[in-house]
Formats: C-alpha cells, sequence, structure tokens
C-alpha cells in the first residue's frame, strides 16, 4: 500500500477544540525544561502583558496531535503508521499560546511527493483561537517509508 | 539598571557569535515524564522490547522532546516565551537513552541572521548527543527590539 497522491490539497473539518489549562502548560513546561516565570506563575506571565501562563513554543504540538491521528485514520490515506518517520516539524506564530486559550485545528495536506521509493506527507494545522484569529500553523513532514 | 536592558536588543548581535549554550541529562525518567505531558505514549520511548522488536538498538527520545528542550537557552536569552516566533527542526539522529547511564543533549545556539526591518532575529541551534548532531536545519525566529524601550 502507498500514499494515496489524491490526498495533496485534502482539508480535513476541525477537530474538537482544545482548552488550554494552566496546570498542563505547568506540568508540559517542566517535562521540556522550560523554567522561565512566564511559563509558570501567572503574576509573572501578566507582568510581561499575558493573561495568563504562556505556553513553550512545541506545547503547540499537543493541540496538532488530534490533526495528525485524523490523517493517519483517514481510510483511503495509504499511511501506514508502522512506517511512518517523523521527518520535520515547524511552528510558525502569530501569538504565543496561553493557557485559557480554546484552540481550534484545522489540517490541510500541503503536498505528497515520492522520493526514491518513500513517501513524504507535508501536513500543515492552522490553530484559530475562540474569536477565530489565527494563533500558530503546526507544519509536519511524514516520510513513509515504501514496501521492502 | 531596568529589566529591560537585559533583553538582547537587534542592534547589538553579531552574527556568528554564540548566544546560548547548554546542555540536558536525561533519564529514562525524563522521557516518562515528556510522554505524560505531551500525550505520546508510543512505547519506543519507555519499552527496550517493544523499541528493539521494531529494529530500533535501545529506547530512543522523542524527537518532538529533543525539539522542545533544545529551544529553551534561547527562550531564555530572548526573556520571555512569547518573542519565538517561528520554530523548525529536521529530525536527522535519534537520541538513544541508556537505562543507567541516561544521555546528554547538548545545544549551542548561534546568530544565523538579523532582519532589522521585521524585528526578527534568526538563531541557529546545533543540538548533539555523542558529539553527533541530532537535530538539522534547527532555526528559532525571534522576535526583538532594536533599542531599549526607555530610549524610546
Amino acid at each position: 500500500m502507498s500514499v494515496n497522491p489524491e490526498l495533496q490539497g485534502r482539508v480535513f473539518p476541525p477537530v474538537a477544540s482544545y482548552l488550554v489549562g494552566r496546570e498542563k502548560v505547568r506540568e508540559f513546561s517542566r517535562a521540556v525544561f522550560a523554567t522561565n516565570p512566564i511559563n509558570h506563575d501567572p503574576e509573572a506571565a501578566r507582568a510581561a502583558g499575558y493573561a495568563d501562563v504562556v505556553a513553550p513554543p512545541t506545547f503547540a504540538v499537543v493541540v496538532q496531535e488530534a490533526t495528525l491521528a485524523q490523517l493517519l485514520a483517514e481510510p483511503d490515506a495509504g499511511i501506514d503508521f508502522s512506517r511512518v518517520v517523523h521527518g520535520d516539524q515547524r511552528f510558525s506564530f502569530s501569538r504565543p499560546i496561553v493557557a485559557g486559550d480554546l484552540l481550534t485545528a484545522t489540517l490541510t495536506v500541503a503536498s505528497v511527493k515520492s522520493l526514491g521509493g518513500h513517501s513524504m506527507v507535508t501536513a500543515e494545522s492552522r490553530v484559530v483561537d475562540a474569536a477565530g484569529a489565527h494563533v500558530v500553523t503546526a507544519t509536519s513532514t511524514l516520510v513513509v517509508r515504501g514496501d521492502e | 539598571m531596568s529589566i529591560e536592558s537585559t533583553t538582547p536588543r537587534l542592534d547589538d548581535l553579531v552574527v556568528g557569535a554564540v548566544v546560548a549554550e547548554a546542555s540536558f541529562p536525561l533519564t529514562r525518567d525524563s522521557l516518562v515524564r515528556y510522554a505524560g505531558a505531551s500525550g505520546d505514549f508510543n512505547p519506543i520511548h519507555y519499552r527496550d522490547d517493544v523499541a528493539v522488536s521494531v529494529g530500533l538498538p535501545g529506547v530512543l527520545a522523542h524527537g518532538m522532546f529533543t525539539m522542545g528542550l533544545a529551544v529553551q537557552p534561547v527562550v531564555d536569552w530572548a526573556g520571555d516565551p512569547g518573542r519565538i516566533v517561528d520554530y523548525q527542526v529536521r529530525f536527522t539522529r535519534p537520541v538513544l537513552v541508556d537505562p543507567v547511564a541516561g544521555a546528554v543533549v547538548t545545544v549551542v545556539a548561534k546568530v544565523g541572521a538579523i532582519d532589522a526591518d521585521a524585528g526578527i532575529a534568526r538563531i541557529d541551534l546545533t543540538v548533539s548527543f555523542n558529539e553527533v548532531t541530532v537535530l538539522g536545519k534547527a532555526q528559532v525566529r525571534v522576535r526583538l527590539a532594536a533599542a531599549p524601550l526607555s530610549d524610546a
């Protein structure tokens, strides 16, 4: 089974919204050794101009994850998860993620390419806040190894 | 001396200069903690038997964990996680985490480019384990002021 080239350009329905919790931001911050008070202390965050604690940049992957699960589960995608390797990752922010944000992610398959028997799928997950304003776009390139 | 004066300014940066360095000793506990925090429970990141069964030499750190910690020295230098406007990496080599000895990941952050018009500095990361790089094209774009607020 190989990756369906017709996936390119496909836009998936938005996934269920994600409510960013203060303790989840703190837990994630501890896990990635983020020690800035703005990641942990609401007072420090407010003093820096934020409504609540600010998530580390790669916290966006937690919000993105449900969209990648949606892609892998797509019946006609032809993506065998046991053959998937994470190739590249990028986060492009309009603003940082802050505790209290209600975020909604929508995945678009930006490209499907073949390279020496492997497939490269680039998936862009656009994350917006409750007002519909852009917060971050998370882009993953997945390398799907071909049949041996 | 104001707090603002410790925040790096775009004017003061020199391409090629090292702005931050750090090393992160990782253990299996670190991987379990990241699994819980991120929700990525792929067992290759905490079970040797599963890792070996899929052809890996042993338990690996999550690529997203390595990406997540590697940006922290830049956040500390910039003084505010909200200054990070873009961050990208390529996953090139795995970080093998020994059950007893763990693993040490080192990060060196250098100024890669300065875009004065946009107010953005590109910081390039060299992220290594056992003296080989594990991330490629690891670039962080940081929004910085040109001059301290007190001069405005």
